[in-house]
């Protein structure tokens, strides 16, 4: 197949799902037809992929899309996660439907916003124009307000609201930036500028942009997207977001809209190293990485809402992969693509596993949740043992990428390591002792109409724990090309 | 810093910049929405004039397509849209903002300084001939923000939102003359598109809190 067509087809599904599930309503297959379309999306991310492996990069529809070795894997993993949380919304909402806490117009507008979110990220992954990322990021925001309100308790609302305004400035803020990256490109490459925000042509000039706009450019797409990674201090909008909406988005925000604000962030910050010739924008992610790591740490103590622990558990790895970012050099940026993957992996798959216990429980309390070992055993297991990786627990990949990540710590920045041990240290224990009693303790919980959906969460425990063990040559090859792309080598 | 004499196109221009700006001051200061929502298309009609004085003066085409874009979009549509809704759910009044009007004045005025500061570096490369206006359109979306910062009503925070992307596309067009046009009609129709979001949200919040203050909306605190 000609990688236009494949490219179509992969931004393409999305969106004919998101107007067909929209147009047919809540019919009693469209969960159905919901995971049919993101397998066929994840089938053409997989073809895509496969192309990129045999022929290398590609630059379609004028050079707007591009795939090389930075994006490939965020677009698999992205529709892989895609696929997996369409497969496990599908018993999750039913149950919410018969729990009474959905109606069918609220399930129609969920599928249909399910699958645009989808074609949003794809289409900000896949983006050669910088323009665009942002437009496809804010869209992204868009899409999924309405999810997060979809109970329409006053939580929720306030949820989303937060959610939509601090996004909202935030992003406002990456615009400010990209127009002053546009300024100082179209200097280089001419008032035309067809090609000035494309970043394939900014990556090749990037030594002659003018380095006071682009530092200035930096602060604001930094503050900007970093809004949506959920870099402290911005980060409040994002534990209010993952516990009010339904879990199957919490899973998909908290893996998936994350990484590809990070994305985002480091496309940019590739440019602009290259034209600053300093550590600079290195410091200013270094910075904000290990804040947001030592306060969502500390937050995590706080939390009574389950779901909100988790939240602040990703703020904590997002700060980690930021960090990370910010040494730069190929083995801190591998170490980074590997915790992007793994913690995208695993907390996805905990988020199911929590979403099948709340139900179970009928609360999102911690207090309320007790026993899943005793009348669940498989969603006990699948939340010990996703915590466990998730608090980086040999063998699984977690514990691989933060170890990558502590080692090239002590030897470039050996002031941070202790800043960083401590902090894994307290969430470590924030998690655990939380976690334990939920599983293991007295049990008050009851039955669920419909069989929980368990494949997912295994299937990506297991995907973590082969990503702890053993790396797929190819797969390691992917990553240190990718790494060797962002230190810009 | 050197006087010289200007065009009339040029006059024209920082006559139009200036006003954006006392528009900016005049919403910092304004708690009737309904005014509110008037002096944001007032704000959007002059963004669009701008626009039309500097396509005529490079005769770059896709500029009048971007005009005729603000005309419809933030002239028309989306300050009816508004009207329509502060008619729908009856807000016509925001409450007292939280820091007195004076003191918001006096800070909006030092943040026009530091917005001039902050351009500095912009201003001294812009090959443009609309320097000025690069600082003055950092100053309208600093006070846009202060704007949303200080107000408790839903509605009066949106208007200052939508100020705020008003001043990032006077910066756009002030700084490199637009930005290219997909990304363009990109941007507005992500605007478009949260404002009947937005729609749909103020209803879902009335159903619930039967206000729009959104002094409702903060039960959810770090600690929960």
């Amino acid at each position: 197949m000609p990688s236009l067509l494949t490219f179509a087809v992969l931004l393409g599904t999305p969106l004919l799902g998101a107007l067909l599930l929209g147009l047919l309503g809540a019919k009693r297959w469209a969960p159905g037809l919901n995971v049919a379309f993101s397998a066929l999306t994840f089938l053409a991310a997989c073809l895509l992929t496969s192309r990129v492996i045999t022929d290398g990069n590609l630059l379609v529809m004028q050079e707007q899309f591009f795939i090389d070795a930075f994006n490939v894997f965020l677009v698999t993993l992205t529709a892989f996660v895609g696929l997996t949380t369409a497969l496990f919304s599908r018993p999750y909402m039913r149950i919410e439907a018969e729990h009474g806490r959905v109606t069918s117009t609220q399930l129609r507008l969920y599928h249909s916003m399910y699958q645009l979110f989808m074609t949003t990220m794809l289409v900000a992954l896949t983006t050669n124009n910088l323009g665009l990322v942002w437009v496809a990021m804010e869209a992204a925001t868009l899409s999924t307000v309405l999810l997060v309100t979809l109970y329409r308790t006053p939580a929720s609302l306030e949820a989303g609201w937060k959610y939509f305004i601090l996004c909202g400035v935030g992003i406002a803020q990456a615009l400010f930036g990209t127009i002053l990256l546009y300024f100082a490109a179209e200097k280089v490459l001419g008032a035309e500028g067809v090609g000035a925000l494309l970043w394939t042509h900014l990556n090749v000039v990037k030594a002659q942009l003018e380095p006071a706009v682009l530092g200035l450019a930096f602060v604001f797409l930094l503050v900007g997207y970093g809004t949506k990674v959920g870099l402290a201090p911005l980060h409040n909008w994002l534990p209010d977001a993952h516990a009010e909406g339904p879990t199957p988005i919490s899973a998909v925000l908290s893996g998936l809209l994350l990484n590809v604000a990070m994305y985002a962030v480091v496309r940019c910050k590739v440019l602009v190293e290259g034209s600053l010739q300093s550590s600079l924008p290195g410091r200013m992610l270094m910075g904000f990485g290990l804040l947001s790591v030592v306060l969502a740490a500390f937050f995590l103590w706080r939390q009574r809402d389950i779901k909100r622990l988790f939240a602040y558990s990703s703020i904590e790895h997002m700060g980690i992969i930021t960090f990370a970012f910010g040494m730069g050099g190929p083995v801190a940026n591998f170490a980074a693509l590997l915790h992007m993957t793994v913690h995208s992996l695993t907390k996805s798959a905990i988020f199911f596993a929590v979403g099948h216990a709340a139900q179970k429980a009928g609360s999102q309390l911690m207090d309320d949740i007790r026993g899943l070992i005793t009348l669940s055993p498989t969603i006990g297991w699948g939340l010990m043992m996703g915590s466990l990786a998730i608090l980086g627990m040999p063998p699984f990949g977690v514990f691989a990428s933060e170890f990558l990540i502590l080692t090239t710590a002590m030897q470039q920045q050996p002031w941070a390591t202790p800043i960083l041990l401590l902090a894994l240290g307290v969430a470590f224990a924030a998690i655990f002792s939380r976690v334990q009693p939920m599983v293991f303790g007295e049990t008050n919980a009851k039955r669920l109409p419909h069989p929980p959906a368990l494949l997912p969460v295994f299937t990506h425990l297991a995907l973590v724990l082969m990503l702890g063990i053993f790396i797929p040559p190819y797969l390691a090859d992917w990553y240190r090309a990718a790494a060797r792309l962002i230190a810009g080598q | 810093m050197r006087v010289e004499a200007l065009s009339f196109d040029l006059q024209m221009l920082n006559t139009l910049a200036a006003l954006l700006l006392l528009l900016s001051f005049a919403m910092l200061a304004q708690r009737r929405v309904v005014t509110l929502v008037n002096l944001l298309a007032v704000q959007g009609a002059l963004l669009c004039g701008a626009t039309l004085l500097l396509a005529w003066r490079t005769g770059a085409n896709h500029l009048y397509l971007s005009a005729a874009l603000t005309l419809t979009l933030k002239v028309i549509f989306l300050p009816w849209l508004l009207h329509r809704l502060i008619r729908k759910l009856g807000v016509y009044w925001d409450t007292e903002p939280l820091i007195n009007i004076t003191g918001t004045m006096l800070i909006g005025v030092l943040v026009v300084v530091f917005s001039f500061g902050l351009a500095q570096p912009i201003s001294a490369l812009a090959s443009t001939a609309t320097r000025n206006a690069i600082g003055i359109a950092v100053a309208v979306v600093l006070i846009a923000f202060m704007t949303m910062i200080t107000r408790r009503k839903a509605m009066s925070q949106v208007v200052g939102f939508l100020s705020m992307e008003n001043g990032l596309f006077f910066g756009a067009m002030s700084a490199t003359y637009g930005m290219p046009m997909i990304v363009e009609f990109g941007v507005a129709l992500d605007v478009l598109v949260a404002m009947l979001v937005l729609g749909v949200f103020f209803f879902q919040i009335r159903e619930q809190f039967d206000s729009l203050d959104l002094q409702h909306l903060e039960s959810l605190k770090e600690d929960q």
